[in-house]
């Protein structure tokens, strides 16, 4: 695990806090709440590796279906009350901060990129933005042309994003403009703020529609969460829980079911029998090595730690890693290109208030027709309002300008707006993560991602590019500045339909290895043209409710 | 020198807020940490006077006349070099994040003894400005200094990113640019464009950041 670099973390970095029976209560500054408690030689029904988007909705359908869970976290357990600050730089103690190894034409930037690490996962500081997958990217290959088709029916997915939003309290407009008539969104669509009307300005101009972005932050009270104050610091961590987070949302919900969560422990190694089927777990955890035994093994690492974790586990039945037989884990790893144009307008706009991406337009996600789309796939884009020291960060990796010239720039920070998409890359075989002849402090080898852009994708961004310059154009701005950058992370472990080009079938469960599951956004067959979260929590409900059922059926 | 950097925000201290509902404890603890930092002891003196010229071309602080006491930033990066502390990416070719800032560091310096005979702190700063240019675009006269350290990766990605990251964080690279500062449990209220709470900033004097400095 990450060594500690917070300075108001009380403690959470360097101890685990979900021990002697009792988890942090998310909704206090300092207090607990009663947690069911096993033992490392109990074989417990189900141990789940990673508490985020895929763990923690997996851990809460088998605890309520009854099972025995665990869940293995290498992060801290935060109380964001008491432990957030309003801070950017104490505030890196959210992401994962080890290093991986980033190569290929178009290394991928990770850490506060798109990387968290804490119970809670990458939702203790995404920012929010809600999106539904278009239904037919889950037959992309049949319907559009490219990529791959999902084992999945994409009726089914819509029906489980309708839960998920439910599930988080998702703040959306009456009425979406685009894909096919969705319910209501459960909470009332927030105020858009100046940033956010810069997108609407030159959506209108430009003649496409745009909406305000569903976002998973309360626009009104719910349980213990306050509605959102504004405070535009969604990137570093909520510090008034009006963020949905799996951290208070999920995460209670599994512990109240039963559900125990080991925090700051790092899993080493699916552990095998002597005939290859996996029994248990080996994690580090307050200074020591452990085993924990289980019938049914989950990883929910997320795209690199998924596969770091499989290829780890390696042994004399599975001498290529894990569910590698094929040699397909790793493989597939797909970003968003986050190609983004930045504008300097004549009024003050202060885009550091609010939720970064108020506003959205996913016109070219569904303009298939349109004669100027020279790509396959598809790109959303969203208005802007990254911190000051993220910002800084882009205008000095993008064009290495420093001193009074980036003083000047950056003085003009409060007249800023900008554009940045969310865009489809294709998956390709050779995007993959291995394992280095490095290690990290524990001794494990670190992941080596190798990542390159195809022509395809490259198209998407020049495209994309030349629209949000139109746009920004239309809507009064100036001096305008391109960056590019990625985001999200998605594939590595894909499902599919056959063991021959994926590592999963349709349920997460391994080829080859029926007890051991994947749930997360490893199993992504192909990105969309959409921030993943809602697509990875609506899968796992998927599963979840698949493998309770299965439970209560009494097979395995 | 004509370069002075002016603020379209003078008197404008984020600071001013720190006994309002804009603070709350846990983001006091962490500035106050902040602004006093621990004494340096990663870097060896030399290395560390490069670190800190280096830090004073890409955020001129101690050349502004008026203003508030110049932020610390080289001592943060001392102190993150002596915990190990990484960004969580290790480009292909480059060695972990403190190795990196030991040879880059090394290197400027090798850099600026090449072309000028002397050490990175000594040279005037319009010739520090041209070596951290050439560097940015990966010209790198050097060479052997940067061997197995890619000059742009190194200038941009681990130093610029990490200086400006600390000095943005910080009230005073705050202020200067008008940002509201820190905001919790309070937050704001008026998102509108041209709508300002009470407890921001008061519009921008814009001439001031346009008119050439006495």
């Amino acid at each position: 695990m990450t060594r500690p670099v917070g300075h108001a973390s009380h403690g959470a970095e360097n101890r685990p806090r979900a021990t002697d029976g009792r988890a942090p209560d998310v909704f206090s500054r300092d207090g607990w709440v009663p947690m069911r408690q096993f033992r490392d030689d109990d074989e417990v029904d189900v141990a789940i590796v990673g508490a985020g988007c895929g763990g923690s909705v997996l851990a809460t359908k088998l605890a309520e279906a009854g099972l025995s869970v665990v869940i293995f976290d290498a992060g801290p357990f935060w109380r964001p009350l008491s432990d957030f600050a309003s801070d950017e730089r104490e505030q890196e103690k959210l992401y994962w901060l080890d290093d991986r190894i980033s190569g290929g034409d178009d290394p991928i930037e990770f850490g506060a990129n798109n990387s968290g690490q804490a119970v809670g996962g990458s939702t203790t500081h995404f920012q929010m933005v809600s999106l539904r997958f278009r239904p037919d990217w889950f037959k992309s290959r049949t319907r559009l042309g490219y990529g791959v088709d999902w084992p999945v029916n994409p009726d089914e997915m819509w029906r489980y994003y309708a839960e998920i939003e439910r599930a988080l309290s998702i703040s959306g407009p009456l009425a979406y403009p685009w894909g096919p008539p969705r319910g209501r969104y459960p909470y009332r669509a927030h105020e858009v703020n100046a940033a956010g009307q810069v997108l609407i300005r030159g959506a209108e101009a430009l003649g496409v529609a745009w909406a305000p972005t569903p976002l998973c932050t309360v626009s009104a009270p719910r349980g213990k969460s306050p509605p959102c104050v504004y405070r535009g610091m969604c990137k570093i961590g909520c510090s008034t829980n009006a963020k949905q987070s799996m951290l208070v949302t999920y995460v209670p919900r599994a512990l109240r079911a039963g559900a125990e969560i080991r925090d700051l422990a790092m899993v080493a190694e699916v552990h095998c029998d002597a005939q290859g089927r996996p029994d248990g777990v080996v994690y580090h955890r307050d200074g020591a090595w452990r085993r924990q035994k289980a019938r049914v093994v989950a990883v929910c690492g997320y795209s690199i730690e998924t596969p770091r974790l499989l290829l780890n586990s390696a042994s004399p039945a599975h001498p290529q890693g894990l569910g590698n037989g094929n040699d397909q884990v790793g493989r597939y790893l797909m970003v968003h290109g986050n190609n983004a144009v930045w504008a300097t307008f004549d009024d003050e706009i202060r885009w550091y208030k609010g939720p970064p991406s108020m506003a959205c337009c996913e016109h070219w996600n569904y303009a298939d027709d349109d004669p100027s789309k020279d790509f396959f796939g598809g790109y959303s884009f969203m208005s802007q309002g990254p911190l000051p020291g993220d910002f800084a960060g882009t205008l000095v990796t993008g064009t290495g300008m420093f001193g009074n010239d980036l003083r000047r720039r950056m003085a003009l920070y409060n007249r800023m707006a900008g554009l940045k998409i969310v865009g489809e890359t294709m998956p390709r075989p050779d995007n993959r993560v291995r394992l280095s002849d490095d290690a990290d402090d524990l001794g494990l080898p670190l992941a080596r991602v190798d990542f390159s852009f195809c022509d395809n994708d490259r198209r998407l961004h020049r495209h994309s590019e030349r629209f949000m310059r139109r746009m920004l154009d239309a809507a009064g701005g100036r001096d305008l500045l391109s960056s590019d950058s990625t985001a999200h992370l998605m594939g590595g472990c894909r499902m599919g339909s056959s063991p021959e080009n994926s590592v999963t079938d349709d349920e997460g469960r391994v080829w080859g290895v029926p007890n051991l599951y994947i749930c997360d956004g490893s199993l992504m067959p192909t990105g969309g043209g959409v921030n993943p979260a809602m697509t990875i929590l609506a899968n796992a409900a998927r599963i979840g409710d698949r493998l309770a059922r299965r439970a209560r059926q009494g097979a395995s | 020198m004509s370069d002075t950097f002016r603020s379209p925000y003078p008197g404008w201290d984020v600071l001013s807020k720190w006994s309002t509902p804009s603070y709350n404890e846990q983001t006091r603890e962490v500035l106050n940490r902040r602004i006093d930092p621990p004494a340096p002891h990663a870097l060896e003196r030399e290395v560390y006077r490069t670190l800190c010229a280096l830090c004073e071309r890409v955020i001129p602080q101690h050349e502004d006349t008026q203003g508030p006491p110049p932020a610390p930033i080289a001592p943060w990066i001392d102190a993150a070099i002596a915990g190990g502390r990484s960004s969580g990416t290790r480009y292909d070719g480059m060695p972990d994040t403190p190795t990196a800032w030991r040879r880059g560091l090394a290197a400027l310096d090798a850099e600026a003894r090449q072309r000028h005979g002397q050490p990175f702190h000594r040279v005037p700063a319009q010739a520090q400005d041209a070596i951290l240019r050439d560097v940015g675009k990966g010209q790198v006269k050097a060479t052997a200094a940067w061997e197995g350290l890619e000059p742009r990766t190194f200038l941009r990605k681990v130093a610029l990113k990490q200086i400006v990251e600390i000095y943005y964080a910080h009230p005073r690279g705050q202020s200067e640019i008008g940002y509201g500062g820190p905001a919790s449990p309070r937050g704001y209220l008026r998102l509108g464009a041209g709508r300002t709470d009470e407890w921001e900033a008061p519009e921008g004097q814009w001439d001031r950041l346009r008119e050439p400095a006495r």
